[in-house]
């Protein structure tokens, strides 16, 4: 079971500042699944995706990947996973080939000639040498989901991923992300809106706003 | 590879936003030709000051320079995918600090040559002069680059920069000054040159540690 692809959180709290976002929080996603971080507005969702990725610290408690601590793993944990924030980090300077051919750089895969089929999926084709600075906000949301077609990794973080996309860039990620989980992936995501991921699982956890 | 499609990307933003990054390069120039105005513009007075004007403002400069370093790549989220990525933070860092030093510490290196020429530095001494300010600024961007990864999640960072890294330079300042103005008189230069060398291999193999982890504690929260 241990080594199996599943991200398993023990008894995680979390504090900022004198507000707790979460105590003794426990859950597990594993292969093929979704996990839904739901709350209100304040209630910690990105700050909780976070700390499951590393780049936050949680107050108490521990995240385990394939059965092992972040701490143990970080440097396979970073290699299996992708990011995509409240930020897309895309720059403005550099159009959406030159922004892909960085992030696959920093995600440690070769920059490979299927370039044009990950534009032409995310539907930036004929904007594909134009400065993003140049773009619509959605536009350059479609360069950041271009990232998490690049790597097979299997864990994918979103935070807001639907911020805005139009009807067919929903329609494209919801498809980029039944293809991920029918495929073995894990998807943790925090979203207003309503996702229809059916038929795969997902799995949701609250988070209360508690003095 | 991959690390020559980072340097490719740091490059193409720098000429895609040069002006920007002219500002250190211009600030050094007009600073320098300041000195002439303000003191007694004699010939013998310049010379001697020369190595100190020319190297603080260098200082200065670089570390002007540095405060952009982290800074478009925290707000749109980019520091974010490189602390994430299986690629080593501290190699990032090492590229990030020397290809902006390229662009911003390289000019001014050249640069200093015409302002020799301003403040009748002797032209003989003047390969002294580009060497200790080639070995020295790079040093000055290490420090300035810990200094900006503790204060790139700050709003205010801007002024926080310089007070926090300018006490650390002084030893560098020292040797700089000292390369730069034994060479204007004749004096053997390969002492203060060799501890500028000593300092920049401290800098290389020691300062990626640190701005790794400052920029781990400024994302943290």
């Amino acid at each position: 079971m241990d080594h199996e692809d599943q991200l398993s959180v023990d008894n995680l709290s979390i504090w900022r500042g004198e507000r707790c976002l979460c105590r003794d929080l426990s859950f597990r996603v594993s292969s093929g699944e979704a996990l839904q971080v739901q709350g209100h507005n304040g209630a910690g969702k990105t700050t909780l995706i976070r700390v499951l990725t590393g780049l936050g610290r949680a107050d108490a408690g521990e995240v385990r990947w394939r059965g092992q601590t972040l701490r143990r793993c970080a440097d396979e944990y970073r290699g299996s996973l992708a990011y995509l924030g409240h930020n897309n980090g895309v720059k403005l300077g550099l159009s959406p080939r030159e922004n892909i051919a960085v992030a696959s750089a920093l995600l440690a895969v070769p920059i490979t000639s299927n370039v044009d089929a990950v534009l032409e999926k995310v539907g930036l084709r004929t904007h594909a040498d134009l400065p993003c600075g140049m773009l619509s906000m959605g536009q350059r949301r479609r360069t950041a989901l271009a990232r998490l077609l690049l790597a097979n990794v299997r864990l994918w973080f979103l935070d807001e991923p639907l911020a805005s996309l139009d009807v067919a860039g929903v329609t494209l990620l919801t498809g980029m992300l039944k293809t991920h989980l029918t495929g073995g992936g894990i998807v943790v995501f925090a979203t207003h809106q309503t996702m229809d991921l059916a038929p795969c699982p997902v799995k949701t956890v609250m988070l209360e706003t508690s003095a | 590879m991959k690390f020559t499609a980072l340097i490719e990307r740091d490059l193409r933003l720098a000429y895609r936003r040069r002006g920007e990054l002219a500002t250190p390069v211009i600030f050094f120039v007009i600073v320098t030709a300041l000195f002439p105005l303000a003191l007694n513009p004699d010939p013998a007075l310049l010379r001697t000051l020369a190595p100190g004007v020319i190297w603080v403002a260098a200082l200065l400069a670089v570390l002007i320079g540095q405060d952009s370093l982290f800074k478009t790549d925290y707000e749109d989220g980019s520091l974010e995918l490189m602390l994430l990525s299986p690629i080593t933070l501290e190699w990032i860092v090492l590229l990030r600090v020397f290809t902006h030093w390229l662009v911003t510490g390289l000019p001014l290196v050249i640069l200093s040559l015409l302002i020799a020429l301003l403040l009748d530095y002797p032209m003989q001494a003047v390969g002294a002069l580009i060497l200790s300010l080639f070995l020295g600024t790079p040093i000055l961007s290490f420090l300035g680059a810990v200094g900006a990864s503790l204060t790139v999640g700050l709003r205010r960072g801007v002024m926080l920069l310089p007070i926090l890294v300018l006490p650390l330079t002084v030893p560098v300042l020292i040797f700089g000054a000292a390369a730069a103005g034994r060479a204007a008189v004749g004096d053997p230069v390969a002492a203060p040159l060799y501890f500028l060398g000593a300092m920049l291999m401290l800098a290389i193999t020691l300062a990626p540690f640190a701005i790794a982890a400052g920029l781990r504690i400024s994302l943290e929260s």
